[in-house]
């Protein structure tokens, strides 16, 4: 039986608080002095260019890196909570999932019940509506190794969906989804999907923090934005802050225009006029 | 369509529509059903072992009488059975069964078990020389057991062969974990060759102590090289039961870890899973039970390898199913395998050593050639 979650009481509870946080690896600091606070019920982006230090602020914030300066989720400090009290508090969505054996879908998607209060029935229909979540609806029987990248990125998806399975656990604390880069390997049309089910779920109570590439993605869905630059934070702010022509152009070093559909409030962010020069 | 049967607790639940679908890709009951077939197969090999040999014994009419026997402590020979039928049980083919279904239940758990450690299926005790280095611990004791270390062998009795090449097993495993993981990535390549490296060198230790040794301790020397359950005896069984059986007592509690660990370390942790713990009780469970088998059968190759890799095939790669199907099959097949050998060339022996390796070699290969074309190595 797993332990509860304890409830720490305030708005601490809710949030994901980052303090001056830094992670070195030897000597070399890789990312440095990252402020930022992130709550539930908020879908939070992080983006930045390539080596930007976007995935290892993920993996401190996740428990897998030692961290300087301090990383509070829910209140209490990641670097000291447990393995399989983490497990209960949030899951991750690495970038790129290699399995050892050919599991099928459905051993993958098992392996997040992690509540083992779960009876076989309810933890069977758990792993069909997480795949059904993710548009794999009937794949149990799969072997992982035979899907194509994108669709094994799904089954990881469910597995991680299945693991903080209610937004908002019992007695009030909300969950937390760590995703690395969610859509990079899928077309629009689960890009789309698998965007929309993360926002559901912050929607639904539970904190979102997600690595982005796709800048019009994280303008569609995103309510805060980090943005990232060798190693330090550039910005961070809700959208609509962040979602600015020179900052965006600043944080990648490439002219940078924002744009926008009539009747929609959502920013398009294309190459700058002559940026092709 | 029926209605969220979840248990639903927040207002504010995220999965609001629901639907019955019942797990299609379920390999459970194939599993279970294939794990009570193959408890009844190894009951009727034991027996089949018992029966078959240069004198035939009518096994089942013994059967009975054996529970009061053992009760009663009696060694003799029940009213109505042959002296000689009850003797050849008794003292020759019994502790062999026994001791082939203990060693065969090990080799194949702990080849199981390396493989879910080092998160690959070609990872084996014999062929990463864990074997090797729990021959030169087990070798160590036998040449200079009665010089050097009879202090240690006077302590430790009978437990000294099997303690001391559990050591070794540990050893070589230590080190193999070491050279061949990187940051939680075992690099097989460099698993393989380091495994040649240190069977090597461990074999070349065990060939100095030859120079030592007298004609009795080169016989037995000899036995580590292809390995063999001849000379199975009562005693052997008892040295070498107890740390097995631990082992074999133990290893469930790691199978929900080592299922986890399939999909790597750091996802392992982020659900829950205590890695460096699970590392540890592996390497500690993997290097006792080689060292027991290695040390009352020398180095019986391909078990470990062969038995998980036709039940993943099978069943699936389930460890909470794969670890007591793999003791059992390992089971039958050592026992399957020693009656052959001892019956092949009778009134001479084979060492089961080479049975195994003629059957498991080509396996291997197969393995390899099937793996290259997957990911490469």
């Amino acid at each position: 039986m797993l332990p509860h979650l304890k409830l720490v009481a305030g708005q601490s509870a809710s949030e994901l608080r980052v303090d001056r946080a830094g992670v070195a690896i030897g000597r070399t600091p890789i990312i440095r002095e990252i402020t930022f606070t992130a709550r539930a019920g908020e879908f939070t982006a992080i983006i930045g260019p390539s080596g930007s230090g976007k995935t290892t602020l993920l993996k401190a914030m996740t428990g897998e890196l030692a961290y300087s300066g301090s990383i509070l989720l829910a209140g209490l400090e990641t670097g000291q909570l447990s393995a399989e009290y983490l497990a209960q508090l949030r899951g991750v969505l690495p970038q790129a999932s290699q399995i050892s054996f050919p599991l099928n879908v459905s051993e993958v998607v098992g392996l997040g019940v992690i509540d083992r209060r779960q009876g076989r029935a309810s933890r069977s229909r758990r792993i069909g509506e997480a795949l059904c979540r993710v548009g794999l609806a009937g794949f149990e029987g799969r072997t992982y190794q035979e899907l194509s990248g994108g669709e094994q990125q799904r089954v990881q998806l469910a597995r991680v969906l299945c693991q903080v399975w209610e937004p908002v656990a019992d007695g009030g604390q909300p969950r937390w989804l760590f995703l690395d880069e969610p859509v990079s390997s899928l077309d629009i049309k689960h890009q789309f999907q698998i965007m929309r089910l993360a926002a559901d779920y912050a929607a639904s109570g539970g904190g979102v923090v997600a690595v982005m590439h796709d800048l019009n993605l994280t303008a569609a869905f995103a309510d805060r934005i980090l943005v990232m630059k060798n190693g330090r934070r550039l910005s961070f702010g809700a959208r609509d802050e962040v979602m600015r022509a020179d900052l965006l152009s600043d944080a990648y070093d490439f002219p940078l225009a924002l744009t926008r559909f009539e009747e929609s409030d959502v920013p398009l962010v294309v190459p700058a006029p002559g940026s092709d020069r | 369509m029926s209605g969220v049967t979840l248990p639903e607790r927040s207002a504010r639940s995220f999965f609001r529509f629901g639907g019955s679908h019942a797990c299609e890709g379920s390999r459970e009951p194939l599993a279970r059903a294939a794990i009570a077939l193959l408890t009844v197969v190894a009951g009727l090999t034991m027996l089949a072992s018992l029966a078959i040999g240069p004198i035939s014994i009518p096994v089942l009419d013994l059967l009975p009488h054996l529970p009061g026997r053992v009760l009663a402590a009696d060694a003799g020979a029940p009213e109505g059975v042959s002296v000689r039928d009850w003797i050849v049980i008794m003292e020759i083919r019994l502790p062999r069964v026994v001791l082939g279904a203990l060693v065969g239940a090990a080799l194949a758990v702990a080849g199981a078990v390396m493989q879910g450690l080092f998160r690959n299926p070609l990872a084996d005790p014999g062929i990463v020389g864990v074997s090797a280095g729990a021959g030169l611990g087990a070798a160590l004791f036998i040449v200079l057991g009665n010089a050097v270390l009879a202090p240690a062998m006077a302590v430790l009795g009978i437990y000294a062969v099997p303690l001391a090449a559990f050591v070794g097993g540990l050893i070589t495993t230590l080190l193999l974990y070491r050279i061949g993981t990187r940051g939680g990535i075992t690099s097989v390549a460099t698993l393989l060759l380091a495994g040649i490296a240190l069977g090597a060198l461990t074999g070349a230790m065990t060939g100095l102590l030859v120079y030592a040794a007298d004609d009795q301790q080169l016989r037995d020397l000899q036995f580590w090289g292809l390995g063999s359950l001849a000379g199975s005896n009562w005693e052997k069984v008892a040295s070498a039961a107890p740390i097995i059986l631990i082992m074999l007592v133990s290893v469930p509690f790691l199978a929900r870890g080592l299922n986890g660990l399939t999909l790597g370390e750091a996802a392992a942790s982020h659900i829950g899973i205590r890695v460096q713990r699970l590392k540890n009780i592996s390497i500690l469970l993997v290097a006792a039970a080689t060292g027991a088998s290695v040390a009352v059968s020398g180095g019986i190759g391909f078990v470990g390898i062969v038995v998980p890799h036709l039940l993943r095939l099978t069943i699936g790669p389930d460890h909470r199913y794969l670890l007591p199907a793999s003791a059992l099959l390992g089971a039958i097949l050592l026992i399957a395998a020693d009656t052959l050998a001892r019956t092949i060339v009778a009134p001479a022996e084979l060492p089961i050593g080479i049975i195994t390796a003629f059957a498991g070699a080509p396996f291997f290969l197969w393995i390899l050639l099937r793996k290259r074309g997957l990911t490469g190595l």
